[in-house]
C-alpha cells in the first residue's frame, strides 16, 4: 500500500480501502498486463513549460477537427452511395441523389454533413494556423525538425482529401473543379501527364474517377494522417514542449523532477519522466 | 475445482503480486459449457424441460466459476496446484555432460560461416520481403495499370450525314461509351464543309469541321458564343442511335468561350484570348453506311484558314494545358496511352 498507517486502521478506512480496490481492480488489471494505463498517465499527465500559452493549444484542436471529420465521415459513408450512374427512375445520377437523401431525408443528416464539409475548411484553417504558431514561436528548431516534416505531410494529405473529397457531391461544382484540379496536376512537367490519368482512372472522368476518389478519400489518405498524427504525437511526447520566445526559463535548465506524487494505491506506478522520454519500461511489482 | 492438496498456509495477499499470476486451475468453466450446450440442445428438443436443466447447470457452475474467480478480489487465499509431474534425471540427454567426463560442455561453434540467429534473420526478411513482393505487386498494379491499359477507342455514331446541312453549325451532344452512360456524354461543335479533293486520290471525299468542347486550358466546357437553336426558330433534332440519344443544337458561333477562366476562340478554335495554349481539339471522322462516326480526338496546335480549305497543324493527343509546338513542348515528352 501506498498510505502506511501509523495506528491500527478503523473499520471505515478498512472498507474504503477495501472499496479503492475493488474500484481500480480492472484498472490495475489492465496495468499489469499491458502497462497501458501508466502509458495514458505518462501522456496526459507530462510537464510542459509553466509559460505555456492558448497559441499551443491549436495543434489539439486541429486534431479535434480532424476526430470529428473522421466520425462524421464514417457516419456519411453509411449513407453515401459513390455510383456515377444514373437512376433509370429519376434520370439524376446516384452520388447525387444519395447526397440529397443525406442532406433532405435522413435524420439529422443536414447537421452530420454540414459537421464534415464546414468541418473540412476548419481542419485546414486549424492546421494553418497551428503551422504559424510554430514557426512564429520557432518550434520548428533543433531537435523538432523531424516533427515539422511531419507535420507539412500531414497538411498536404489533408489537402488531399480536400481535393478528394470535393468530387463525392457529383454535382457539376463537383465534377468541373475535379476536372480543373486534375488537368492542373496534368499539366506538371513530365509526369504530370501520367499522373492525371491516374487520378481519373482513365482518359476521362467518369464513375471510376468517382469511386477512386471516394476509396482514396475514406481509406488511403485517412490511414496516412492517423500514421503520421500518430508519429507527429510520439515526436511532441518524446521531445517536450518548446517555452514561447518570451520565456524567462533558460531553455534546458529544468529543475530536477520531484518523484510524482500520487494519489491513489494500485494505479500508482510512478513514472520517471526524463527529457529523453524513455520512460515507460516496466518495473517489475505494481505495489509496494 | 482440484483439491488443495498441499494448501499453503502463510499465502499473503500482498506478496502475490510479485509473483507470476497464473489463474488457479479449475473445471468450472467446463461444467458451464456443457450447461450452455444442453440449453442450445434442449431449445431444438424440449425447450421447457431440457432447457432448464442447462440452464440450472450453467447458473450453478457459472456462480462457482465466478466465485472461484474472484477468490483473490474477495481476499482468499489462493491455491496453486503443487507441480506434480516428475523431473527428469540429469544424465538423460536433457543436459550437458560433466566438463571432466567429454571433453567441452558445450558444442563448438565454428567462427566462420553464417550463424543460426543470422541465417533466420536473414530468412525473416528476405520471406518478408517475398510476401509482401507477392502482395503489393498485384495491387499496385491493379490500382494503376487500368487506367493505362486496354483505353478502347469508342466510335460514336451521330446518325445520318443528311441531318448535318452544308454550313451549318450544331452543338452536338453524344454519349461515347453506353455501358458508363450519361456520364460520358460529351459535347463537339460540328459543322458540314461539303465535300473537298482529297490531295492523294484526287477524289472528292466529305469535310467536316468536329471540335471538341473541352477547352485547351484545363478541360472546362467551352460554348458556343452566339445564338443556338431557340433564338434562331430553328429546331434542335433529337436522334437516336447505337449509342443512345443524339442531341444536334443549331447554332451561329462567333467563336467559343471558356466559362471556368475566360479563354477565348474563334470558330476554328485558334486561341485568341485567355489562358488556354493551344487550340482546341478536334474530333477524326468518318462515314460509315452514310451515317457520320466519331473516331478519337487529336490535338491541334493552331488553324490556318477555314471550312474545308483549313490547314490544321495535328498533333497527337495531349491534356488541356500541355503545349504542343515551342520549348515548352519539351516539358511533356511521354504521352500516357490513349486511344
Amino acid at each position: 500500500m501506498a498510505t502506511t498507517y501509523r495506528r491500527t486502521p478503523t473499520k471505515a478506512e478498512l472498507r474504503r480501502q477495501r472499496m479503492e480496490e475493488l474500484v481500480n481492480y480492472p484498472l490495475d488489471w489492465l496495468e499489469e498486463r499491458s502497462g497501458l494505463v501508466g502509458g495514458v498517465r505518462y501522456f496526459l499527465f507530462r510537464n510542459v513549460p509553466s509559460d505555456v500559452n492558448w497559441m499551443q493549444t491549436l495543434g489539439s484542436a486541429a486534431l479535434t477537427a480532424f476526430l470529428v471529420q473522421a466520425i462524421t465521415g464514417v457516419i456519411l459513408a453509411m449513407y453515401y452511395t459513390p455510383s456515377a450512374s444514373t437512376d433509370p427512375a429519376t434520370g439524376k445520377p446516384v452520388a447525387w441523389e444519395s447526397i440529397v437523401n443525406i442532406t433532405d431525408h435522413v435524420t439529422m443528416g443536414w447537421l452530420v454533413r454540414g459537421m464534415h464539409k464546414w468541418g473540412a475548411s476548419v481542419f485546414i484553417i486549424l492546421m494553418f494556423l497551428h503551422m504559424g504558431r510554430v514557426f512564429l514561436f520557432g518550434a520548428y528548431k533543433y531537435p523538432r525538425e523531424l516533427n515539422w516534416i511531419v507535420g507539412v505531410l500531414i497538411l498536404v494529405m489533408g489537402m488531399m482529401e480536400g481535393f478528394t473529397g470535393y468530387l463525392l457531391p457529383w454535382d457539376q461544382t463537383a465534377y468541373w473543379a475535379s476536372v480543373v484540379g486534375i488537368n492542373l496536376n496534368g499539366t506538371a512537367p513530365f509526369l504530370g501527364p501520367w499522373l492525371a490519368q491516374f487520378l481519373r482512372g482513365g482518359q476521362e472522368i467518369g464513375g471510376e474517377t468517382l469511386t477512386r476518389f471516394y476509396s482514396l478519400h475514406m481509406l488511403v489518405i485517412p490511414a496516412a494522417i492517423i500514421g503520421l498524427i500518430t508519429l507527429h504525437l510520439y515526436l511532441v511526447i518524446r521531445l517536450g514542449v518548446t517555452s514561447p520566445p518570451w520565456s524567462k526559463e533558460a531553455a534546458g535548465m529544468e529543475p530536477e523532477e520531484e518523484e510524482p506524487v500520487t494519489a491513489r494505491p494500485g494505479l500508482t506506478r510512478p513514472v520517471p519522466r526524463t527529457a529523453g522520454g524513455t520512460a515507460m519500461q516496466a518495473e517489475p511489482g505494481g505495489r509496494d | 475445482m482440484v483439491e488443495p492438496e498441499h494448501p499453503s498456509t502463510d499465502t499473503e495477499h500482498e506478496s502475490l503480486h510479485e509473483e507470476a499470476h497464473l489463474p488457479p486451475p479449475t473445471l468450472w468453466p467446463i461444467g458451464f459449457a456443457i450447461g450452455i450446450v444442453v440449453v442450445l440442445v434442449g431449445l431444438v428438443i424440449n425447450p421447457e424441460l431440457i432447457s432448464s436443466i442447462g440452464g440450472a447447470i450453467t447458473v450453478v457452475f457459472g456462480f462457482l466459476w465466478a466465485r472461484d474467480a474472484t477468490a483473490e478480489l474477495r481476499g482468499e487465499p489462493i491455491v496453486v496446484e503443487p507441480e506434480r509431474r516428475q523431473m527428469r534425471e540429469a544424465g538423460h540427454g536433457m543436459t550437458a555432460p560433466p566438463a571432466d567426463q567429454q571433453g567441452v560442455a558445450l558444442p563448438h561453434v565454428p567462427e566462420t560461416g553464417v550463424t543460426r540467429s543470422r541465417f533466420l534473420e536473414g530468412a525473416t526478411l528476405g520471406l518478408g520481403g517475398v510476401i509482401g513482393g507477392l502482395i503489393t505487386v498485384p495491387v499496385a498494379g491493379f490500382a494503376v495499370l487500368p487506367g493505362f491499359l486496354g483505353q478502347k477507342q469508342h466510335k460514336v455514331d451521330l446518325g445520318p450525314v443528311s441531318k448535318f446541312p452544308l454550313s451549318q453549325w450544331f452543338v452536338t451532344t453524344f454519349i461515347v461509351d453506353p455501358i458508363e452512360g450519361e456520364v460520358s456524354r460529351r459535347t463537339a461543335f460540328i459543322r458540314n464543309n461539303g465535300t473537298v479533293s482529297d490531295p492523294k486520290t484526287k477524289k472528292q471525299v466529305p469535310s467536316f469541321t468536329i471540335i471538341s468542347n473541352h477547352c485547351a486550358h484545363l478541360g472546362c466546357p467551352v460554348q458556343a458564343n452566339g445564338p443556338t437553336g431557340a433564338i434562331l426558330g430553328q429546331p434542335t433534332v433529337i436522334e437516336h442511335t447505337k449509342n443512345g440519344r443524339v442531341k444536334l443544337d443549331p447554332v451561329v458561333p462567333a467563336g467559343y468561350g471558356c466559362p471556368c477562366h475566360g479563354g477565348q476562340y474563334d470558330i476554328e478554335g485558334n486561341r485568341t484570348a485567355g489562358p488556354p495554349v493551344r487550340a482546341l481539339d478536334r474530333y477524326a471522322f468518318e462515314i460509315d453506311n452514310g451515317n457520320l462516326i466519331l473516331l478519337s480526338t487529336y490535338s491541334v496546335s493552331h488553324v490556318v484558314g477555314t471550312g474545308a480549305q483549313a490547314k490544321i497543324y495535328k498533333y497527337k493527343e495531349a491534356g488541356p494545358g500541355e503545349h504542343l509546338d515551342g520549348p515548352e513542348q519539351w516539358f511533356y515528352p511521354l504521352q500516357p496511352p490513349h486511344h
